[in-house]
């Protein structure tokens, strides 16, 4: 009966693997895509209600701690699970109109999510590790989905080969503080006194691999590239929830493993910050295409969310899991619209120029686009604001003055290409000739639901603040 | 036991893999490169395994090897599909996406 505990306490990964290996039967032996669709669909959304419930409360250790549940990691595994619900939905019409709607998509989603649920919950090394793999080989998969689609293979190729390269530098790290320390807990890393040049070696090539994962500048070359090759819809399912369980994983890692480091990588974290905003904000200045800019917007955000890392206290940790709520809202919705635009098999959306007066055509996509933009730049009242708010009082109260300074002048260079986007949708004459297909039902209300949370967590984040604040005693 | 050759040999290997993942221009070549900095970092682990008495870092070397069977699969498969693509596993000459 112990095991079965154990199951149940990380009861959304073990339904979510369930559903990888019955999607994948189910696509070898019935060969019904629609099924698929809805299967995947149903079991997502029964893993995220369990996952949402779990939020209040539930907690516990499994597998003789190799795994910890409840709290911070039951809010990472809400945002893996938003991100893969609004995927698997947004995917089934976009991958439909783009002629490459194969089931194995479904299955492959699955599993990496699988991973990235694991990923957060993880207290061992071993997990981790496992975690952060499982989901990365599904990513490149997913990545060069489309075989005969040149940029799209391209893009797997160059996110396998620097996704292998930071592999082993994670692993070197682990290897490294196992050495260390004599054992692969987090916590008892944590308890070590004498601490040599084998640890902090070993605190070095973890947090490269890290920033690998989480694309921070200068590790960040595979990101733009990545973003625009792969298919739109599984581009925003590598922007969010992949990116949500590497900063979850990160956090504990950093309060768990390496809480008496703070001054040290307090530093190091700091500088990344800086270089990743302004590098990631000024090359985002220079894209012409909208998939890219969204790319280097993204390592942008992922600069001011190292800011809530940079201060490290429980404070910062809860306004990073509000911030990174707010990303995940606002660049699912993004990418979803522009994967909307991509239907038009024939049109060439991809360069902002094209955008040209399409806000017209289809009111409800341009409103949209508008409502997530806005929030991306951090105008209030929308999520986004709020993050970037509560993650720079944060770094305020812990005396990080110029790294706040950076972060706003950055978002506020931000407005140039976020806007550029919503001046061609609505200032510019569109082209007589250009009709929009019709969104579906289910995909414009995913996107209105997004859209509406957006608004609402601006408007009136005092609850979820609160969970998040009352997240530290069991988590960290 | 000397633990430190192990450690060096393990530090040098790593060393050969990286300058081979940055200086390679052939995609299967990169890919070897990248294999053996995790492997040379399964050896660091079996060493300091033994050095501690404990199994755990064992344990870690045969997931890492499992992660490296399963990524070897994948990573062949996009590099099967690049070369049907592009005629081509040359990385310098892959270059649709840059910028």
């Amino acid at each position: 009966m112990e095991s079965v505990n154990e199951l149940v306490t990380i009861l959304p990964a073990i339904i979510i693997g369930f559903a990888g290996l019955l999607v994948m039967m189910l696509d070898a032996y019935i060969e019904n895509v629609r099924l698929v669709f809805r299967t995947t669909t149903l079991f997502t959304l029964g893993a995220l209600g369990i996952a949402i419930n779990d939020m209040f409360g539930h907690s516990g250790e499994a597998f003789y701690g190799l795994i910890t549940y409840g709290g911070t990691a039951a809010f990472g595994a809400v945002l893996v699970l938003i991100g893969t619900l609004v995927t698997v939905i947004l995917s089934r019409d976009y991958l439909e109109k783009t002629g490459s709607h194969i089931a194995e998509v479904y299955s492959m989603i699955l599993f990496g999510t699988f991973g990235m649920l694991i990923l957060v919950s993880a207290n061992n090394l071993v997990t981790l590790f496992l975690g952060i793999e499982t989901m990365s080989i599904c990513l490149y998969v997913l990545a060069g989905l489309v075989k005969n689609e040149k940029k799209g293979v391209e893009a797997a190729l160059k996110y396998f080969l620097l996704g292998a390269f930071s592999t082993g530098f994670l692993l070197y790290g682990m290897a490294l503080l196992y050495g260390a320390s004599g054992s692969t807990f987090l916590t008892d890393i944590a308890t070590l006194d004498d601490k040599g040049m084998i640890y902090w070696a070993g605190v070095a090539l973890l947090l490269v691999g890290f920033f690998f994962k989480i694309s921070a500048v200068p590790f960040h070359m595979w990101t733009p590239d990545v973003y625009q090759g792969a298919p739109t819809t599984i581009t925003a399912y590598m922007a969010t929830a992949s990116k949500s369980a590497a900063f979850v994983a990160f956090i504990f890692v950093l309060s768990r493993a390496l809480p008496e480091a703070r001054a040290e990588w307090g530093d190091v974290i700091w500088l990344f910050s800086i270089l990743t905003m302004v590098i990631g904000n000024v090359l985002a200045l220079v894209q012409d295409n909208v998939k890219r800019m969204l790319a280097y917007s993204s390592i942008a955000h992922a600069g001011y969310i190292l800011i809530g890392l940079a201060a490290g206290t429980d404070a910062a940790y809860s306004a990073v899991l509000f911030y990174l709520f707010a990303y995940t809202l606002m660049n699912l919705g993004a990418f979803g619209i522009v994967a909307y635009y991509e239907w038009h098999k024939g049109l060439d959306f991809t360069e902002v120029k094209n955008y040209a007066g399409l806000g017209f055509k289809q009111p409800v996509m341009g409103v949209l686009m508008s409502i997530f933009l806005f929030s991306m730049v951090g105008i209030p009242p929308f999520a986004g604001f709020i993050g970037k708010y509560r993650v720079f009082a944060a770094a305020v109260d812990e005396g990080l003055i110029s790294l706040v300074v950076v972060g706003v002048l950055a978002s506020a260079a931000s407005v140039y290409y976020y806007l550029r986007v919503l001046i061609n949708l609505y200032m510019h004459e569109s082209d007589p000739g250009i009709t929009l297909i019709r969104p579906g039902v289910l995909y414009s209300a995913t996107l209105i639901i997004l859209a509406a949370l957006t608004i609402y967590f601006g408007v009136k984040p005092g609850d979820l603040t609160n969970l998040l604040g009352s997240f530290k005693g069991i988590s960290y | 036991m000397e633990l430190d050759w192990y450690l060096s040999l393990s530090a040098v290997l790593f060393t050969i893999g990286v300058i081979g993942v940055l200086t390679r221009k052939n995609a299967i070549v990169v890919f070897m490169c990248a294999e053996l900095m995790l492997n040379s970092v399964n050896l660091t682990l079996v060493s300091f395994s033994a050095q501690h008495g404990d199994v755990h870092g064992q344990i870690l070397v045969f997931f890492s090897l499992c992660v490296a069977a399963a990524e070897a699969a994948v990573g062949l498969a996009i590099i099967i599909a690049i070369f049907r693509n592009h005629l081509t596993v040359d990385i310098s000459q892959i270059n649709l996406l840059r910028w």
